[in-house]
């Protein structure tokens, strides 16, 4: 009886929204909160619901019984004046009693059954007849001046007989506990109502502040996907819970800007690196398709196709390897080997050319362990002599190369030096790029990867690759972690 | 030689078949794993190709099926994977060389040729000889005639590669993977240069030159005599 209204509230706050808002009003009541909130709005609104009804029913019983005892006493005050004085007593006394305004209701009846004295009009049938020691809750009209059709009244009665067959009916009002129980009813309407409506007002606006930074991080990421790698969550500066995923999310959407900008950097340096053979290979093709007449110039065209085959292998070779080796995800076998004999071989492997070239190749090694892996590192050391003697020929001068292992501070160093020109500190970081090649070194043979392959593998080994000043010349050092 | 060649790719085996035909063997070809399967157990061949990925059966798996069986035919794993590991992976399994894809066709034809080697008697040789160089792999004695040549232990391994498949074309990456066991490529030639001191100790003052250049393939120590 009493949750009906509450219902009704609710579904017709609900209606009264107007249409263009329904979206966002959906939106609100989609969220957990207001879900987890409706919830504990229903669980409240039960438990008070029962609580009143416990208690009005208490109030109730204890204002019954008091009327029942006020009836009963005066049930028998009256039978103690008719021992007194008889019927006559009675009668006065209830006359008497009955014409002052209050609570009390009497009727008297003679042995025919028609009232003699008392204050009610209207009771149903039989009420009098059925005397007893109980009191009983009968409706009646009250006899009043005015005639009020409304004034049908419910009365807590007990009705006893007098010797002589005269019927005595005393009664109390109830009234005045059913004003009560209304009154505690209306407040408890009021209560859920404005709970309710408090209810509804709060979590609005808590939700709609949640929803805004959530709806932020969505159209962010919406952007992002969208191709705009611009957009970054705003901060409150708050430190709460959304301040610190967004600032985990904008970590995550710088990373992805670095990772976009480097793939667009390798595809249109694979497009042009990659692409210029190509064409040449085209070309030579053609060439030797063409009807010169001359099978030597045939034949020399096509052996340059198999060098620029051989070439773009090689290129996509070391392209597999970096990926490989970055994507990190085969983790490579890392033992201890002495440094000693990676770099020996090496070094044997390259010390021939090197002499024809006229470079001094020396070694400065001291017997290291380190953890490493022997094809990869190897691999990384050929590069590096490589490029030294590619690029790290000084303009005058006998071309001189290094190769050292030396030990410091809990790292192993494995450093590759030459007394050419080096590399501007400004390049430093770009060369180990892919394909990044720089201006003096563009027309000779190379793809622009070597660099970015000692990088890949160095980080592979957990091995920081740092390229520094000789002076002169390019030093380029691994730091090994020691075995 | 009987060589048998199990690759899917229809174009690339044809061409194999024909170049292995012109070059004097007799050529199979399975054109997947469960064909190659049944010619291979048929068994009679002295080198088989074998492409690591195969329609119906893998490649590594048909050589396991033969090495578990006691087939000990030599086998060339063909393979677009060609990293380190991916190579160890294809040497494990029982393959007996591993040559990464896209390939020289002097390339593998060299390996084919080199592995067939490997199962001929005198594997067991311990002095090599080529014309009148002699080569003893205990002593480590290397001569030319009555001449004496000192030789680098990285040089000696070299020619003992060399002679130990006199006759034969011998890859750059055959010698680096075989005599350096390095499995990349290093960008510059340096092979040709090690090569070529070599072949200053062992040739430089003679008439006849023992070791060639095989154009666009490699190297090949033989007695141009014979």
């Amino acid at each position: 009886m009493i949750v009906m209204p509450a219902a009704r509230e609710a579904s017709a706050k609900k209606a009264r929204q107007p249409p263009g808002q329904m979206s966002a009003v959906g939106r609100v009541f989609r969220t957990t909160a207001v879900k987890l909130s409706l919830v504990y709005l229903a669980v409240f609104s039960l438990v008070t619901i029962a609580l009143v009804t416990y208690l009005l029913s208490s109030i109730n019983a204890i204002l019954t019984s008091e009327l029942s005892d006020a009836v009963n006493a005066e049930v028998r005050e009256l039978l103690n004046q008719y021992e007194i004085g008889g019927v006559l007593r009675v009668v006065t006394l209830v006359d008497s009693r009955s014409r002052q305004p209050g609570a009390g209701l009497y009727l008297i009846t003679d042995p025919s059954g028609n009232p003699l004295v008392g204050n009610i009009s209207d009771l149903p049938e039989g009420v009098v007849d059925r005397a007893g020691t109980s009191v009983r809750a009968v409706p009646y009209r009250r006899l009043s001046h005015e005639t009020d059709a409304n004034s049908h009244h419910v009365a807590l009665v007990r009705v006893f007989t007098l010797d002589n067959g005269f019927k005595v009916l005393v009664g109390r009002d109830v009234g005045e506990r059913e004003k009560f129980s209304g009154l505690i009813g209306e407040a408890l309407r009021a209560v859920l109502v404005v709970t309710v409506l408090l209810g509804l007002v709060t979590w609005w606006f808590v939700s709609r502040s949640v929803l805004k930074r959530i709806d932020q991080v969505t159209h962010t990421a919406n952007r992002i996907v969208a191709g705009d790698l611009s957009g970054r969550l705003s901060l409150t500066g708050s430190n709460d819970e959304f301040d610190r995923l967004a600032v985990g999310l904008n970590h995550m959407f710088d990373r992805l800007t670095d990772l976009m900008r480097g793939l667009k950097e390798v595809s249109d340096n694979i497009a042009h690196d990659l692409k210029t053979p190509l064409t040449r290979l085209r070309n030579r093709a053609e060439e030797a398709l063409a009807d010169t007449g001359d099978p030597e110039r045939a034949e020399s065209a096509l052996e340059g196709v198999i060098e620029d085959c051989d070439s773009l292998i090689r290129t996509f070779d070391a392209l597999l390897t970096i990926a490989r080796v970055e994507s990190g995800n085969q983790t490579i076998a890392l033992s201890p080997v002495d440094l000693s004999d990676i770099v020996g071989e090496v070094s044997e492997l390259y010390e021939p050319l090197a002499d024809e070239e006229g470079v001094e190749l020396t070694t400065s090694v001291a017997g290291e362990k380190a953890l490493a892996n022997r094809e990869l590192l190897s691999q990384a050391l050929a590069n590096l002599l490589d490029n030294a003697l590619k690029y790290g020929r000084p303009a005058e001068g006998p071309a001189r190369i290094t190769l050292s292992v030396t030990r410091e501070a809990g790292a192993v160093l494995l450093a590759v030096a030459d007394n050419g020109p080096g590399i501007p500190e400004t390049d430093r970081g770009r060369v180990l790029e892919r394909f990044v090649r720089l201006e003096r070194s563009r027309n000779s043979p190379g793809s622009g990867l070597g660099l970015s392959l000692v990088a890949a593998i160095a980080r592979q080994h957990g091995a920081p690759l740092v390229l520094s000043d000789a002076s002169p010349g390019l030093k380029a050092i691994i730091s090994l972690q020691p075995a | 030689m009987r060589i048998l060649i199990i690759e899917d790719d229809r174009e690339a085996a044809a061409y194999l078949v024909k170049a292995l035909r012109e070059a004097g063997h007799v050529a199979d070809h399975a054109a997947d794993g469960d064909s190659g399967w049944n010619f291979a157990e048929d068994g009679g061949y002295d080198v088989m190709v074998v492409d690591r990925m195969l329609p119906r059966r893998d490649g590594l798996s048909i050589i396991e099926g033969l090495r578990t069986k006691g087939d000990q035919t030599p086998v060339l794993i063909l393979s677009a994977l060609g990293q380190v590991d991916d190579r160890v992976t294809g040497l494990r399994a029982g393959g007996d060389d591993y040559l990464p894809k896209p390939y020289a066709f002097s390339e593998l034809l060299a390996r084919i040729e080199a592995l067939a080697r490997r199962r001929r008697p005198g594997e067991a040789e311990t002095v090599y000889r080529v014309g009148e160089l002699t080569l003893d792999r205990l002593s480590h004695e290397v001569k030319r005639g009555a001449e004496e040549i000192q030789l680098q232990p990285r040089e000696f391994r070299l020619l003992e590669y060399l002679m130990k498949h006199a006759g034969q074309v011998v890859t750059r990456t055959m010698l680096l993977e075989n005599v350096w066991d390095y499995h990349f490529d290093p960008q510059t030639n340096v092979i040709d240069v090690h090569m070529s001191r070599l072949r200053a100790k062992i040739d430089k003052g003679h008439d006849r030159s023992l070791l060639s250049t095989v154009r666009g393939a490699g190297y090949m120590i033989r007695d141009q005599a014979k």
